[in-house]
């Protein structure tokens, strides 16, 4: 144990925490717009199954893991979209249909999967770029500064989501639509286009979220690749207090507990792995309980929105 | 001219029940159009699916041997969802409570029938129970969004599960081998479900499950805590007004629901595996959620639409020997099922308000 206060150690725990945080920040800031206008989609794990999936499969038989990112972005905004036409306009319930979207993403990833591919098989994926100069410090620039493109971009996005909720109009109507969709209805905001909107981006984004994890950092396709992670997505927008800032905190405290419990696995620890894998789980259940509870959710979220009520 | 309204009335509500039905046909023809794109006949698939499901005694009996822990969990869904809680925990509570049914069948060998039977099954009640009951908790204490809580505490059954049975609970003989194939040892036969048919797998299971789906229906709707339930679940604001404690009964549905999906654990080890194995909750916990859904959110709507979806694993299985069509196409029908049942729900309030305004 002694074993990680050692710089090869705890820099190697730190690079791989901000790689494996890369696919929550992409679905988590997705998603906490769609909740920001008050749409709770719970279906980013199907939505990311089936990103993984087509940026894998597009990319792998084009040749280009650009086009495979572009097919996944694309994939991933036809299922934000099919959301929104069913959370908004059909006013559906929204956990349940997240449901069953997951359950959609899941059966058509793994059939396409199998009639396809038939077996997993690894690619070489978007390759590290090391950052000039800050690339050649010793230990931080391996950590910080010799990452994939997708990762150094999912960083990028936090504050210019931030920028987007906080300090322009557009991020003002979707928190509205989020707060008090009646109110801002009567001053002439289009609560549907906006809901429309942040819902299909969600879906892009998570998308690529999936993408990331086939073609840049775990470089294959299976079965279920996120087991879940969407999940863990939707629990980091809670837990990031609905801003794209807190969503990067959360994104990473989880990463990096899950980058300890690996490197606890390979160092053989006297530790279950299974507990080991658990962590994560339990510090998120934790943090929802005890550390979320000062920031209130958008007081729409969930609701449908009917015009002229109220 | 009022018998021709009543008829009218029935004629309407008759349409709005009989709406989400639809969705099936219609998620099996977008899954039609799919088998097409890959040149397999949809026709042939269909056919092969229908016959594994219903064609033959051992595929109908294996249809209700799927739809037993279906409609267990379908039922703790009912509950929790008419309590206003969406419980996505199915899946872990189904685990743990299959993991302390077998944890207390094989700790006690020797105890007759009557005594350990009821004690596992008790067991697994408890287990799945505290399973709801913690997410039930953290919400009506904490305000945490039970939805998250139940997705995370699946992640965590399931790790505790391939602890246990690596670890502690691990079958004696596979470490004699040295196959170390994760699973339990074969549990006492005292505790093995009586089977229905011989030389099928049906069991005693599926005649408790539908006994619990009568008992559930009149929990909910003929004693005073299950109309409390509905209540929270319908209007928590008119309830709490009422002096309804709301966020008791919240968590009480919750754990109800997960007691029921530990039931299902308990079913399945004894009823099918007699063993706790790796990946013995195989997606009931979010099958069952189809099912109660498609059940319309009612006890006995649950017991057909849980025979039609065990139907769907079955057949789905015998399709993909036949023609070779993945079973993943089930899980895509099911999603769309979801999806269509949830989207009907628009047409059936759009057609009550025309009717109000038409007087």
């Amino acid at each position: 144990m002694a074993e990680l206060f050692t710089l090869p150690v705890l820099f190697g725990i730190i690079y791989s925490g901000i790689r494996l945080a890369t696919p929550y920040l992409y679905a988590s800031i997705g998603e906490s717009f769609s909740q920001a206008s008050g749409v709770l989609n719970l279906g980013v794990d199907g939505i990311m199954l089936m990103g993984a999936y087509t940026g894998f499969y597009v990319g792998m038989t084009s040749g280009s893991l650009w086009l495979g990112l572009l097919a996944a972005a694309i994939t991933g905004l036809l299922m934000g979209l099919l959301m929104a036409v069913i959370s908004v306009t059909l006013k559906a319930e929204q956990g349940i249909s997240g449901i069953g979207l997951q359950l959609f993403g899941l059966g058509l990833s793994t059939l396409l999967f199998k009639l396809t591919m038939g077996g997993a098989i690894s690619i070489s994926g978007f390759p590290p770029v090391r950052i000039p100069l800050l690339g050649n410090i010793p230990y931080i620039g391996e950590a910080f500064f010799n990452h994939n493109l997708l990762v150094y971009f999912a960083y990028l996005l936090v504050p210019i989501a931030n920028f987007v909720l906080n300090k322009t109009t557009l991020g003002l109507k979707i928190r509205a639509a989020g707060q008090n969709p009646q109110a801002a209805d009567t001053l002439g905001v289009n609560i549907t286009l906006i809901r429309y909107l942040t819902v299909s981006m969600g879906g892009l984004m998570a998308g690529i979220a999936g993408a990331s994890l086939s073609i840049a950092l775990i470089n294959l396709f299976q079965e279920n690749i996120t087991s879940g992670m969407g999940f863990i997505a939707v629990a980091l927008v809670y837990f990031g207090g609905w801003k794209p800032t807190g969503v990067l905190l959360g994104s990473l405290l989880f990463s990096f507990v899950n980058a300890f419990q690996l490197w606890i696995q390979v160092k053989g620890i006297n530790i279950p792995s299974d507990f080991a894998v658990m962590m994560p789980y339990v510090l998120t259940i934790f943090a929802l309980a005890f550390a979320v509870k000062r920031v209130s959710a958008p007081a729409a979220l969930t609701k449908i929105f009917e015009r002229g009520e109220n | 001219m009022q018998e021709k309204h009543n008829a009218k009335e029935l004629l309407n509500k008759t349409f709005d029940a009989l709406l989400p039905l639809l969705a099936v046909p219609l998620a099996l023809i977008i899954g039609a159009l799919l088998l097409l794109i890959f040149k397999v006949n949809p026709l042939t698939a269909y056919w092969s699916l229908l016959q594994g499901a219903f064609g033959s005694v051992s595929g109908l009996t294996q249809t209700i041997v799927k739809a037993t822990p279906l409609l267990l969990v379908g039922l703790g869904v009912c509950i929790a969802f008419r309590g206003g809680i969406i419980n996505i925990g199915g899946e872990g509570q189904l685990i743990v409570g299959a993991l302390a049914a077998t944890a207390i069948a094989v700790g006690f060998p020797n105890l007759p029938r009557m005594i350990i039977l009821p004690l596992t099954f008790l067991g697994a009640i408890l287990a799945g129970g505290v399973w709801g009951g913690i997410p039930g908790i953290l919400k009506s204490r904490l305000g945490v969004n039970e939805i998250l809580s139940t997705v995370m505490m699946n992640a965590i059954a399931l790790q505790l599960s391939n602890y246990l049975l690596r670890g502690p609970l691990i079958d004696p003989a596979e470490i004699e081998r040295g196959t170390q194939i994760a699973q339990s040892a074969l549990l006492p036969k005292a505790v093995w479900l009586t089977k229905l048919v011989p030389q099928t797998l049906l069991h005693s299971g599926a005649i408790i499950a539908l006994v619990m789906a009568v008992l559930v229906y009149i929990f909910l709707w003929r004693t005073s805590i299950g109309y409390r339930i509905r209540a929270v679940g319908l209007n928590p604001d008119a309830a709490k007004y009422a002096g309804i404690p709301v966020q008791f009964y919240q968590a009480l549905s919750l754990m109800l629901g997960g007691a029921f999906a530990g039931l299902a654990g308990a079913v399945e080890v004894t009823g099918v595996s007699h063993r706790m194995l790796e990946g013995l909750s195989a997606g009931y916990g979010f099958s069952g959620i189809v099912a109660a859904l498609f059940g319309k959110l009612h006890p006995l709507g649950s017991i057909p639409a849980s025979i039609l979806f065990g139907g769907f694993l079955v057949g789905g299985r015998s399709m993909q020997r036949a023609v070779q069509v993945p079973s993943a196409l089930i899980d895509t029908i099911l999603g769309l099922t979801v999806l269509f049942v949830v989207s009907a729900d628009i047409w059936s309030s759009y057609r009550a308000r025309r009717r109000l305004s038409n007087g």
